[in-house]
């Protein structure tokens, strides 16, 4: 895939979301790949929030707001219909935040998956219920301040760690990603739709309101995510996990960390720590 | 399975229910199980398995996922078919409202069982009432006939284009799903003619992309309701009218909203709702062989709640004995209590006394429906007797 060779066309644009969101880049990006011929399932979250109060209509494919358990037995429903209907070409997208996935959707999603029916689950992973102003989740890391997990009371639990969720299920693709490097992720979103079965796409989208950093530096932050192995690009195929980007320079956790506001208790000493732990899982 | 001539079976009304899905041409099945609805979707996956029906059947994970794959079905204007009972009812009652809000016409048959705790898996009609206010039709069978014959209307009605709303049919637990009897099983063609394929108005169509089932605020929420009610409130007709037209063509006719039975010139009258008509009906009988001035409304439409009907045949009655299988804590009977609403204004109401009894499957025998209909002949008019639970 070339940036140059992709469409012109926009197929959501005009939503409220902040400034450097890039929930809403994930939702271009993932158009920009699926074009037209796709149905997109959108729980309780930031992206409904964002573009679909009436007769606010961003979202230039069929789309439906959905209860925020209910993403993945939703799509579940709509593949089957197509199928019946002839229409099994149609990309049905379920678009779900971490809580959304991790937490209260984890149940359909399993259930889904199991079921069998061709659709493209997509969490986007801003870390935190931040459509509702910033409460921690499953997917909330280690360290992280929230208004549910403020001051001295950070999140003191790791992140659920999704990717090996889903393959448990014997998932035909899955993978992690991340808006930052756009093509990994658009590559990803491209070979799920040609799955014929149910997928995964785990998409990290830094958040500049929940996080606490400026929204000019969204991507740069992502990097950061991906570049101090705190998040890793990976797949999911043929039973193996691998990892499709590794990058070429690593940098400290402890920079990660600076450039964000909700790790600013973090001590020296857990920093140090995490840091040693990175070191152990990095391949 | 003849597709020309009506069929005649000794079956449960849960397999009545499997026929009347499969002969309304049900594209997709989502169900998860509970007792005691199970042996519906147990026959549906036997008829798929055997070619006698074309549907996929989607093995959900729960009650909520199986509501809301119906709902994505529906999307796409494929008709789609669920059942459950009692805490799988409940469990769906966020999906419920999605359902009706979003304007899905789905059909779902709940074989209403009481609703922990105490845990129990019997009857009573708990757990569909406690849904009453999630936007849904609501109709009560009493037969196995009934119920399939109500599945097929069901479709008819919630496609309505005047209507566009879901439909919940209710049928007894045990009394019904589990019980045999004979059952006409309508033949494919006769169906087929009176049950077109639903013509969706909005799908999610690739082609003509809209977003469905958005937010809204303000005025905007308020007339997206406004026309949910007006919706709900034509369906009272489009029920009778879909009745008639059903009477026509199978000569079946269960008086629509509701079914009255020798009110004329009646005293005291028994409401019920379901299975409990049966009996009912054989105690009025015996009641009016010895000259007592008796009779029986079965309710069969809960939601749309049928006030001018009710209103027209209770008016010149001196008292009502409303029997409810469900309480709402803190009131009392949803029958007894809707209908001293609906009768609000009459110039000399009945008396509207209230029974609830047949909870957790407690059978309620002749004797008592003796009894319920003896305390109404006895009582004054416009008077309100305390609750009384006959069960205990």
């Amino acid at each position: 895939m070339k940036l140059k060779d992709l469409p012109k066309e926009e197929l959501y644009r005009c939503s409220y979301g902040c400034a450097g969101c890039s929930a809403v880049l994930a939702v271009r990006l993932t158009l920009k790949v699926l074009g037209r011929n796709s149905a997109f399932v959108v729980p309780a979250n930031c992206i409904s929030t964002v573009s679909c109060y009436f007769p606010q209509a961003p979202f230039f494919v069929p789309m439906t707001v959905m209860a925020f358990a209910a993403t993945a037995s939703a799509c579940s429903g709509l593949s089957a219909g197509y199928k019946r209907r002839g229409r099994s070409d149609i990309n049905v997208v379920g678009f779900a935040g971490d809580g959304g996935t991790a937490d209260i959707g984890i149940q359909a999603l399993s259930g889904a998956i199991d079921c069998g029916n061709k659709f493209i689950y997509i969490c986007y992973d801003n870390e935190a219920y931040m459509n509702t102003g910033i409460q921690r989740s499953g997917l909330t890391p280690y360290g992280a301040v929230t208004t549910t997990t403020p001051g001295s009371c950070f999140e003191n639990r790791p992140k659920k760690d999704m990717l090996r969720i889903v393959a448990a299920h014997d998932i035909l693709y899955a993978a992690t990603a991340c808006t930052s490097y756009p093509l990994d992720y658009m590559e990803k979103v491209k070979k799920a739709s040609e799955v014929n079965g149910p997928t995964y796409i785990h998409v990290l989208t830094p958040c500049p309101t929940g996080w606490g950093f400026a929204p000019d530096e969204t991507i740069e932050i992502g990097r950061m995510a991906v570049e101090s192995g705190m998040w890793k690009l990976m797949e999911f195929e043929n039973g193996q996990f691998r990892t499709t980007y590794a990058p070429r320079k690593t940098r400290p956790v402890a920079e990660y960390f600076a450039a964000q506001t909700r790790f600013r208790q973090l001590s020296p000493e857990r920093i140090a720590a995490i840091q040693k732990e990175i070191e152990a899982t990095r391949d | 399975m003849s597709t020309r001539m009506p069929v005649k079976k000794y079956i449960t009304a849960n397999e009545a229910v499997a026929h009347a899905a499969r002969l309304a041409r049900v594209e997709v099945v989502a169900a998860y199980p509970i007792t005691p609805q199970t042996t519906i979707v147990e026959k549906i996956a036997r008829f798929i398995a055997d070619g006698e029906m074309d549907a996929d059947f989607l093995k959900v994970e729960s009650e909520h996922s199986a509501l809301t794959a119906c709902m994505g079905v529906r999307m796409t204007g494929a008709r789609a078919f669920t059942s459950t009972s009692s805490q799988g009812l409940e469990y769906m009652h966020e999906m419920l409202a999605y359902v009706s809000g979003g304007r899905y016409p789905l059909v779902l048959v709940n074989v209403c069982r009481s609703t922990a705790l105490p845990w129990s898996i019997w009857g009573d009609q708990q757990d569909a009432i406690q849904q009453r206010d999630t936007g849904w039709i609501q109709i009560f069978t009493e037969t196995g006939q009934e119920a399939l014959d109500m599945v097929l209307q069901a479709y008819r009605i919630a496609e309505d284009h005047r209507v566009l709303l879901p439909v919940m049919v209710c049928l007894d637990a045990f009394i019904q799903s589990h019980t045999e009897e004979l059952v006409e099983i309508p033949a494919q063609a006769a169906v087929d003619s009176f049950l077109p394929p639903y013509d969706a108005v909005v799908t999610m169509d690739v082609d003509n992309p809209y977003s469905i089932s958005v937010g809204a605020r303000g005025a905007d929420y308020a007339r997206w309701k406004q026309e949910q009610q007006e919706a709900a409130e034509k369906a009272g007709e489009i029920i009778e009218e879909v009745g008639e037209e059903f009477a026509r063509v199978f000569g079946r006719d269960y008086g629509g909203l509701i079914e009255p039975y020798r009110c004329e010139g009646a005293e005291g009258v028994l409401l019920t709702m379901g299975a409990f008509a049966g009996t009912a009906r054989e105690v009025v009988d015996e009641m009016r062989d010895e000259g007592k001035k008796v009779g029986l409304v079965k309710v069969r439409a809960f939601r749309p709640f049928p006030v001018q009907r009710l209103r027209e045949v209770l008016a010149p009655v001196r008292a009502a004995a409303v029997l409810d299988r469900d309480c709402s804590w803190g009131y009392g009977g949803a029958l007894a209590t809707d209908l001293r609403a609906a009768l609000y204004g009459l110039s000399s109401p009945p008396a509207v006394l209230n029974f609830i009894g047949g909870l957790g499957g407690a059978d309620v025998p002749p004797e008592k429906m003796r009894y319920m209909l003896e305390k109404a002949l006895a009582a004054e008019r416009g008077t309100i007797p305390p609750l009384e639970f006959i069960d205990v």
